[in-house]
């Protein structure tokens, strides 16, 4: 009985307290604007802003399953429920038509959509904000001058509580730091684009960063490693577990092509974000990659010797050597799986794999990573040399799978034995939700 | 000795486990109908079910196969009595060297063993590992599409028969 007064006066407290933070979290509603006019928009301002879009991966997420890019309704599975990407083609009703410049800006420097409602952090307006009004008013450009598409979005799968749209508001104001980059005087000026495309536009931090329990990036983590689709997206910082320590000009060659020895190929979630930055600015590309080379920092000396060391010591032990007894079944499906082409005695034509050994997912924390390039196996990306590799999800069981990659992280890493191998190759099978 | 259970017989032989599925089929079994195009999982001229899906055998040691249910080109049908998707490849002309066209039927017949009415899109994309050098791949399609329609077709004239002789 206390118990239930208790109960009930907590929640007319709580219910109070909603009502004063509703009237709080009311953003206006902007007008409709009619579709501006295509030719009133300069060409080089549309032609920037098609670049600052590529990279800042709009059409990864608003791009529907037909491939009609901007339309939206791809599905983004969130540990808060399912969230839609939006049409944001010139459709007045479907897209962003109606919206005006200003109404653009608010989206993407505050996360308030045109009628007000807060939106998703899903949305990564918390790196948006950071891109100054000149890149978002060339990016407005190059949105509104597309064809429109009349695709309604559906509706997202969001269980209660965090249907109720003004509870972000609550969320921004423990997590969303409005306001432009700040360029830093002491860095470069080639650093200083690489901080400023990295931590705006291009996001990388979104995927990177781990989260906390609402899924607010952990600034005091940065790029230390995230979780996006299922896969895990590995630190970019000095926690990296790569075994060749990466350099400035192979971030350079990876993020541009999708490839680079002795690293290998970008593969599932990255994909798309290396074909995109084929099209942009050498230069971009490269402050990028200064600047995350920068974070990485310099190798110590120990992790400089480990990859060559790696390699010399793993190719005595892999195919016929002391570790082929000690697990048999690994040892035995990688020499007929995987050797042909990522063994330099096995490698014939012109396939070659890259060296396990300088493999960056089999040292990665999060084994899904490795069982999703060996169940789905990688179609090169657009720009990359690479080879195919080809797919084991049928002709490999689970513990088959287990076998091969616990044999693998212990021939080719100086990591830990993945614990609870079993659930993360499950994991890694299961196919998205709400495709 | 190692036993392979292929097209519902068992079969002996002796290799290595990492011995790759295809030089078993081939050298010890006698079965020529997956082909070695590659031998890299490059081509899917090796293409086999096993336990009804589509894998490459060249690059699958048998290790892997041998508690499963093999099932190669000659599993499907005879040279006088064909199966179905061997005999829309033949309707359709699907062959013009042939090489690459029995990994083409083994794929296919995964394809619909699982579903029979494939959309254009889903085709497209099950077939997409299977390469062909001589460009018949509009035949191909043509051919699948074929075999999908006369296994529903045959479902849709066995369902009413049940219903007549009751």
């Amino acid at each position: 009985m206390r118990l239930r007064h208790t109960l009930l006066g907590l929640l007319s407290v709580a219910l109070l307290g909603a009502a004063g933070f509703f009237y709080f979290a009311e953003q206006p509603e902007l007008p409709v604007s009619k579709p501006p006019d295509k030719a009133s928009f300069d060409g080089a301002l549309i032609a920037k802003g098609a670049e600052l879009a590529m990279i800042g991966n709009c059409n990864v997420c608003h791009t529907n399953s037909d491939g009609l890019s901007y339309a939206g309704g791809r599905p983004l599975e969130t540990p808060f429920g399912i969230i839609h990407a939006t049409n944001i083609t010139p459709d007045p009703e479907t897209g962003i038509g109606a919206w005006s410049e200003a109404a653009f800006l608010r989206a993407m420097r505050e996360g308030v959509r045109r009628d007000g409602a807060h939106l998703y952090p899903a949305f990564p307006y918390d790196h948006f904000t950071k891109v100054t009004p000149g890149d978002l008013r060339a990016i407005y450009a190059f949105l509104m001058t597309r064809d429109p598409v009349r695709a309604r979005t559906p509706p997202n799968t969001v269980p209660f509580p965090f249907s109720v749209r003004p509870l972000i508001a609550a969320w921004k104001l423990l997590y969303f730091e409005p306001g432009e980059h700040k360029a830093d005087p002491v860095l470069s000026a080639e650093l200083n684009r690489g901080a400023y495309l990295t931590e705006g536009l291009a996001h990388c931090g979104a995927c990177h960063t781990p989260r906390n329990m609402l899924g607010a990036e952990r600034n005091n983590r940065y790029l230390a490693g995230g979780e996006v689709e299922n896969w895990h997206a590995p630190a970019l910082n000095a926690a990296s577990t790569a075994p060749v320590p990466w350099t400035r000009e192979q971030l350079f060659t990876y993020l541009r092509t999708g490839f680079v020895t002795p690293h290998g190929v970008a593969a599932g979630p990255m994909q798309p974000v290396v074909n995109n930055l084929a099209t942009v600015a050498e230069q971009d590309v490269k402050a990028i990659a200064a600047y995350i080379g920068a974070i990485l920092g310099p190798p110590t000396a120990g992790r400089q010797e480990r990859g060559p060391k790696a390699e010399s010591t793993s190719d005595s032990r892999a195919l016929g050597g002391q570790d082929v007894i000690a697990n048999a079944d690994g040892a035995v499906i990688y020499a007929g799986a995987c050797a042909f082409c990522h063994e330099a005695s096995g490698q014939r034509f012109s396939v070659k794999g890259i060296h396990l050994a300088s493999s960056k997912v089999i040292t990665m924390p999060d084994a899904r990573n490795l069982a999703h390039v060996i169940l789905e196996g990688i179609v090169p990306p657009h720009a990359s040399p690479a080879a195919l590799m080809p797919g084991f999800a049928d002709a490999l069981t689970d513990s088959q799978l287990a076998a091969l990659m616990t044999y693998l992280r212990r021939t080719f890493s100086s990591q830990p034995a993945w614990s609870g191998l079993e659930d993360k190759i499950r994991e890694a099978r299961r196919p998205p939700k709400g495709s | 000795m190692p036993t392979l259970n292929v097209n519902g017989r068992s079969h002996q032989f002796e290799a290595d486990g990492a011995t790759p599925l295809l030089y078993v089929l081939r050298d010890d079994l006698g079965l020529n109908g997956a082909k070695f195009g590659c031998g890299l999982g490059q081509c899917g001229a090796c293409t086999v079910l096993m336990d009804d899906k589509p894998v490459l055998s060249c690059i699958t040691p048998i290790t892997v196969a041998l508690s499963r249910r093999i099932t190669t080109l000659e599993g499907l049908g005879t040279f006088d009595n064909p199966g179905v998707v061997q005999r829309a490849f033949i309707a359709e002309q699907a062959a013009q060297c042939g090489f690459c066209i029995a990994g083409m039927i083994m794929r296919a017949e995964a394809l619909l063993r699982r579903n029979p009415a494939p959309s254009d899109k889903e085709i497209r994309g099950h077939m997409s590992p299977n390469l062909c050098r001589c460009g018949t791949h509009m035949r191909i399609l043509a051919a699948v599409r074929r075999a999908a329609g006369t296994i529903r077709s045959a479902a849709a004239d066995s369902a009413p028969s049940k219903e007549t002789r009751r």
